[in-house]
């Protein structure tokens, strides 16, 4: 019998699946076995029938033309990813320390801002951010916990080391493909899952409602959360229905919402009920007209100063985006070793800060083996890879960082590590990466796995889903 | 303690309204298809378009009331807001907001509905498939109804679901009648003189009402009968009467949620529909019969006006079909 994964070849990366040479990935012998039992027509066919599901139940993401929204499916591949609970366990206590060493950080930051004093970071680098709210000067969060929903990118090197590629601290979103597709696997695959001990995911709006109604204003005890959504036109709407159904709560717009007396309220069929806790999906800049975005339709009018005087929880907090800001990031294990006095569990990718002169020269001279980011944009736009971009790319590439070194920041070209994945030849590698998700009201909850997103083009680093990259299922094993 | 939100209780009313009128335009056109042919064997395809009162929207863009013609601007125009596809459209836009409310089962059978009838081409529109094309649209229309039935939570979206569909199927009635008796009987006076068997039968039929009505009338076929059973038989589920009193059901059902107590709602036009459902057929011809169905419209307007300025928060404006799918 041809069995799918005879021809597979990792190519010399690190395998998620396979391990490599010095390390064999023997918690994966249940899948391997699978895989070599199953033909790959029956593969195919079970990998069609999942995504005609996940487009008749409307997992979707909408894309609008000008007169009709056409639903797409985030493509989704059924080999799932592994990880065996020896690593998990070190991954979690780590993004437990990232997230706990961020929340310090924004108190300080706005508040007495002693990491400046001592020189940890340079005040500009954060006052002078884009996404520094003054707005947020010495406002109380309950339990100090800034950033309630985090999500942080780690992607695995050759040398099978798990590094952070970069954090989401203001709205992280792609944690509903997570259960969802463990849901489909569960449908499409019971005769492998069952087999298997994979740490379940389907707790994730539990969780999630049971932090916020820790993070209520004080004296209030039965919360009336609602999740804001910025509508059903935008593109992560299926996440913003996942979630409010999960939790049981209401999917409000800013227009559902107003600010009475000092209070924020809903509109509802019995007249206006007050809100105490709102997961916001919409940036800092469209929650209030008055104090941001004079021109966003999709706030509450007045909401920042209900929260202001600790009336209304917003998570995230506002003005979070200074603890994610790809600059900052690049000083996460010092702010680590600071509030923590620990070493960073999860080391960064390296990375050369261009607005230092001593980075922007090693830039420029070595652009073709780094890859480009620039500071503040999310969505994978305006990334440069040097080893895949053409002469005129580098030379434009070079011009922005020379004219706007404090703009940019540059890593090396990590070679992510790869996954066997669905595609018409068979099995194949494809490069993956992965975003846990963390939870923190009282105390932070870490969901096990979180999103594998996969590169599905051939020789492709970028897994963003704008970008054609799809997700698996991914099995933290017991 | 269980609020919803007003917008939310808007889109569920409409949700409800829409799936109403789709199930309803498939049953005239199959019907039509069918049955409405006239003395010299011709189908008379123009009372459709005067039904939904687009005369002028559908003499701008075809020259002729043909069957082709009007079969595709009510299935599949895109333009026509009153067309199959776009009362689908609307009520899964509806359903879109709502998507954290409804089942997953209900958001699935109409997205995917809606993929298949907006997959739909002229040449699927021919007069040989086109009863079967409009069975499956109806079936489409149960099969919500049923999933509706079957699994959604009854709480206040649910009453405001009802309310919805109920008040869509009095008002189609209302107008259907209105347009069909009026092209038929074009005189008062005519009443009880010679009359067309089969369009009264296609009438009945495109109501679901023929075999209903024969239980009460075991022979024979007049206009006012078949009038009086569409409009005041309480047993027939499409029936005027039926609907009000359902309307009265729910508004009860409402009236009595401990989550809206404490809300003030005055049902507009309920009472003088219920007086309208009271009067004997006879009476019905006195008033008028257009006169009367003009009424019951108004007082379907009044109820749905208050509705909207109690519960949806919404400015007392008629809604028409085009601005309320958001």
């Amino acid at each position: 019998m041809n069995s799918l994964l005879d021809g597979y070849d990792p190519h010399g990366f690190y395998c998620e699946l396979l391990g490599s040479p010095a390390f064999a990935a023997e918690h994966t012998q249940v899948i391997r076995d699978w895989l070599s039992r199953t033909r790959p027509r029956a593969l195919r066919k079970r990998a069609q029938d999942c995504e005609r599901e996940l487009y008749n139940l409307g997992i979707t993401f909408t894309v609008y033309s000008e007169r009709d929204s056409i639903d797409r499916v985030l493509p989704f591949d059924v080999v799932p990813r592994p990880i065996s609970a020896t690593e998990w366990a070190h991954l979690e206590r780590g993004l437990v320390q990232r997230v706990t060493a961020m929340n310090l950080f924004l108190r300080d930051v706005y508040g007495p801002g002693q990491i400046f004093r001592d020189g940890i970071i340079p005040a500009h680098l954060v006052k002078g951010n884009e996404n520094y709210r003054p707005e947020m000067a010495d406002i109380d969060v309950p339990f100090n916990s800034f950033v309630n929903i985090c999500g942080v990118d780690l992607v695995r090197g050759g040398d099978g080391i798990f590094r952070v590629l970069e954090d989401n601290a203001r709205t992280p979103s792609g944690v509903s493909y997570v259960v969802e597709n463990r849901h489909l696997m569960l449908r499409a695959f019971p005769d492998l899952m069952s087999g298997v001990g994979i740490r379940p995911v389907s707790d994730y709006g539990i969780r999630l409602r049971d932090a916020l109604a820790e993070m209520a204003p004080a004296a209030v005890d039965d919360a009336q959360i609602v999740l804001m959504s910025p509508g059903s036109y935008n593109s992560a709407y299926f996440e913003h229905v996942f979630l409010a159904r999960e939790m049981g709560v209401p999917l409000v717009e800013g227009q559902d919402l107003e600010v009475v007396d000092g209070l924020v309220y809903m509109k509802t069929t019995a007249g206006p009920k007050r809100v105490d806790v709102i997961y916001r999906r919409i940036g800092d800049d469209f929650l209030d007209p008055l104090v941001f975005r004079s021109d966003s339709i999709l706030g509450v009018a007045g909401i920042m100063d209900v929260y202001r005087k600790g009336r209304v929880t917003l998570a995230n907090a506002v003005g979070t985006g200074v603890a994610d800001d790809k600059a900052v990031y690049a000083y996460m294990p010092r702010i680590i070793k600071y509030y923590l006095d620990q070493e960073a569990l999860i080391p960064n990718v390296e990375t050369h800060i261009c607005g230092e002169p001593e980075a922007l020269r090693f830039t420029l001279d070595n652009l073709e083996n780094l890859v480009v980011k620039p500071v503040g944009e999310s969505g994978g736009y305006g990334v440069v890879v040097g080893s895949k971009a053409s002469l005129q790319e580098l030379a434009d590439c070079r011009a922005l960082i020379s004219a706007h070194p404090e703009n940019y920041i540059s890593q090396p070209i990590v070679d992510l590590s790869v996954c066997p994945t669905l595609v018409d030849g068979g099995l194949a590698a494809r490069h993956v990466d992965l975003r846990p998700f963390l939870i923190t009201g009282k105390s932070t909850w870490v969901l096990p796995g979180g999103l594998t997103r996969v590169a599905l083009k051939e020789g492709s680093l970028i897994v963003n889903s704008s970008q054609g990259g799809g997700t698996k299922d991914t099995w933290v094993l017991e | 303690m269980n609020s919803l939100l007003a917008r939310f209780a808007e889109n569920g009313f409409w949700m409800a309204r829409y799936m109403e009128r789709a199930e309803n335009l498939a049953r005239i056109l199959d019907v039509n298809e069918s049955f409405a042919r006239d003395s010299d064997g011709e189908q008379d395809w123009l009372p459709i378009v005067q039904l939904h009162a687009d005369d002028e929207a559908f003499f701008r863009r075809h020259a002729e009331a043909t069957a082709d013609a009007v079969i595709e601007f009510y299935i599949l125009d895109r333009e026509n807001p009153n067309s199959v596809v776009q009362t689908i459209w609307a009520a899964r836009e509806n359903a879109r907001t709502l998507r954290h409310l409804i089942s997953i089962e209900l958001w699935s059978q109409l997205n995917v509905f809606y993929g298949s009838v907006s997959a739909l081409r002229p040449r699927d529109l021919s007069l040989a498939q086109l009863s079967r094309l409009c069975q499956s649209i109806k079936e489409g229309c149960q099969l919500h109804t049923g999933i509706v039935e079957g699994t959604t939570f009854r709480d206040q979206s649910w009453l405001f679901y009802q309310l919805g569909k109920i008040i869509d199927r009095a008002d189609q009635t209302t107008r259907l009648l209105d347009i069909k008796y009026h092209r038929l009987l074009p005189h008062v006076a005519d009443v009880g003189t010679s009359i067309d068997v089969s369009q009264w039968n296609a009438l009945l039929r495109s109501v679901a009402g023929y075999h209903g009505y024969r239980r009460v009338r075991p022979s024979g076929m007049s206009p006012e009968s078949v009038a009086e059973f569409i409009l005041l038989n309480a047993a027939f589920p499409r029936s005027v009467a039926c609907c009000v009193e359902r309307i009265r059901y729910y508004l009860d059902l409402i009236a009595s949620n401990p989550d809206l107590a404490g809300v003030a709602f005055a049902a507009d036009g309920l009472v003088d529909l219920e007086m309208q459902m009271s009067m004997s057929m006879k009476e019905v011809i006195g008033e008028g019969l257009h006169e009367y169905l003009d009424r019951a419209q108004i007082n379907l307007q009044r109820l749905t006006n208050a509705i909207d300025r109690t519960f949806f928060n919404a400015q007392p404006a008629a809604p028409t079909s085009q601005s309320q799918y958001q």
